[in-house]
């Protein structure tokens, strides 16, 4: 039985107890897929699961409380539901996790980059080959070519926390050294042309909250800082200064938070690398506390606690 | 007070209303000499501080933000102080990704009786950013952006 058909069947045993299971269904081309409510047993075919399923289903849970929920997720979004645990934002008797390990997703910067995706009819990815129909041609390329960058360093394949598994866990595949060389290749460059380059991106951004929905940690909704008047921590004029600075709260907000899921990144219409900060964010997290988000769901997040004596802050001496 | 042209820059200073902001008022008592640069915003104490402080002053023109509060285990709070270090630390460490020079903020207690500490913070620090000069100015950056862009 293959791993979606045994992912179904699990669904369809736990569905007569669950208000809905949040998975993805194919969108409106082969290269989409799309989130997906299952409320009847009809549904369930239309179920999918492949390198195309790139959203972190985790982002709707808390919107959902009160419900008894079922969610899809692969290893790296089961880090974020342990987050949101860990937080006490969704309570884990009412959350059924349906694990699945995972081999990577595509990322759709990368694939328009390699292929025309206008013509194209079909897309399937067979264990490292993603096959690409278009007309009557086939393309074949290597998954690891096109997958997202967060891939690459990919430590957590595998589900951490759930209630059914569908198919074998996975070996890591990624090498989870290089996932910090974008930012040392970065904050090597002077100070002036990192500004700079900061000023330049954020003159891009259109400021449509993309980063903000998307983000599964993001739970504030009608209350977020950035939409508020009073404290006025934004204005409404779209001068590179707010857009800025309400990319400094997305990211501060995260601090010891982000489970690193790239759904920011992967959202921005502008493709504005905004993972950097909370990259940066949970690499210092880690030198500091050692603490890795979403790992453990009885842990503490760091900046909700203290030491007395912190051994790996240099109390500054003047 | 406009800010005197190149003689003097914007600092921001957050201090706690039981040690640092009395450190200040012991070395103003004391007529110890300071430099001007600093502005004062009193806090109840350092566990107000939320990070974004700095940044949205960082961003907002100010040349250098530096935070006081009591020593660790000091804190008119109990804990306040605790908290604060740890997320002072982070933002510290973060600066630098965000293209904004770390060196502009700073963190460091100064209990009330401190008034000759708290000369030699300010004093120190104000030379910091009198050597770092006048911070970047947004504008200025895109504008030669764009010039680049075109050229």
């Amino acid at each position: 039985m293959s791993r979606l058909d045994t992912l179904k069947e699990q669904i369809r045993k736990a569905l007569p107890d669950l208000d809905l299971v949040i998975g993805w269904e194919r969108g409106f081309d082969p290269f989409h897929a799309t989130p997906f409510h299952i409320k009847e047993e009809a549904d369930i075919d239309r179920l999918i699961f492949d390198a195309t399923c790139v959203h972190n289903l985790a982002s709707f849970l808390t919107g959902l409380a009160g419900k008894k929920v079922g969610v899809v997720v692969k290893g790296c979004d089961s880090r974020t539901v342990v987050q949101l645990i860990q937080e006490k934002l969704i309570d884990r008797e009412s959350v059924v996790i349906f694990g699945l390990p995972c081999t990577g997703v595509l990322d759709k910067a990368k694939l328009k980059a390699a292929v025309d995706l206008t013509r194209v009819s079909a897309l399937d990815v067979d264990g490292d080959t993603v096959r690409i129909t278009s007309g009557d041609e086939t393309v074949e390329k290597d998954l690891k070519d096109l997958q997202a960058t967060k891939c690459d360093s990919c430590k957590y394949p595998n589900p951490l926390e759930f209630d059914h598994l569908a198919g074998k866990p996975v070996e890591p595949h990624g090498d989870e050294a290089v996932q910090y060389d974008r930012i040392k290749a970065f904050e090597d460059t002077p100070v002036e042309e990192r500004f700079d380059f900061w000023v330049g991106e954020m003159d891009r951004c259109i400021r449509c909250y993309a980063c903000r929905n998307a983000c599964p940690l993001c739970v504030c909704r009608d209350h977020c800082i950035g939409d508020s008047r009073d404290p006025h921590w934004l204005s409404q004029e779209t001068d590179i200064r707010n857009k800025w600075m309400f990319q400094l709260i997305h990211a501060m907000h995260l601090a010891g938070r982000c489970t690193e899921c790239g759904e920011c990144e992967r959202a921005c219409p502008m493709d504005i690398p905004v993972l950097m900060f909370k990259k940066k964010l949970s690499s210092i997290v880690k030198d500091l506390f050692n603490y890795e988000s979403g790992v453990d769901p009885t842990a503490v997040p760091p900046l909700f606690t203290f030491q007395v004596d912190e051994e790996t802050i240099n109390e500054r001496g003047w | 007070m406009p800010v005197m042209d190149g003689r003097e820059l914007r600092i921001v200073g957050f201090l706690c209303n039981w040690c640092s902001y009395g450190g200040a008022d012991t070395a103003g008592v004391a007529r110890f000499d300071q430099p001007t640069d600093l502005r004062i915003v009193r806090l109840p104490c350092t566990g107000r501080m939320d990070p974004l402080f700095v940044i949205k002053a960082l961003l907002s023109g100010a040349d250098g933000v530096l935070v006081s509060g009591c020593h660790p285990r000091d804190c008119h709070y109990s804990e306040g102080n605790f908290y604060a270090r740890r997320r002072l630390e982070v933002l510290k460490q973060f600066l630098p990704v965000t293209g904004i020079d770390p060196e502009r903020f700073e963190y460091t207690w100064v209990s009330a009786s401190e008034g000759q500490k708290w000369q030699e913070v300010v004093t120190k620090f104000t030379e910091r950013i009198h050597t770092l000069g006048p911070a970047p100015v947004i504008a200025d950056a895109a504008e030669r952006l764009k010039a680049a862009n075109l050229g």
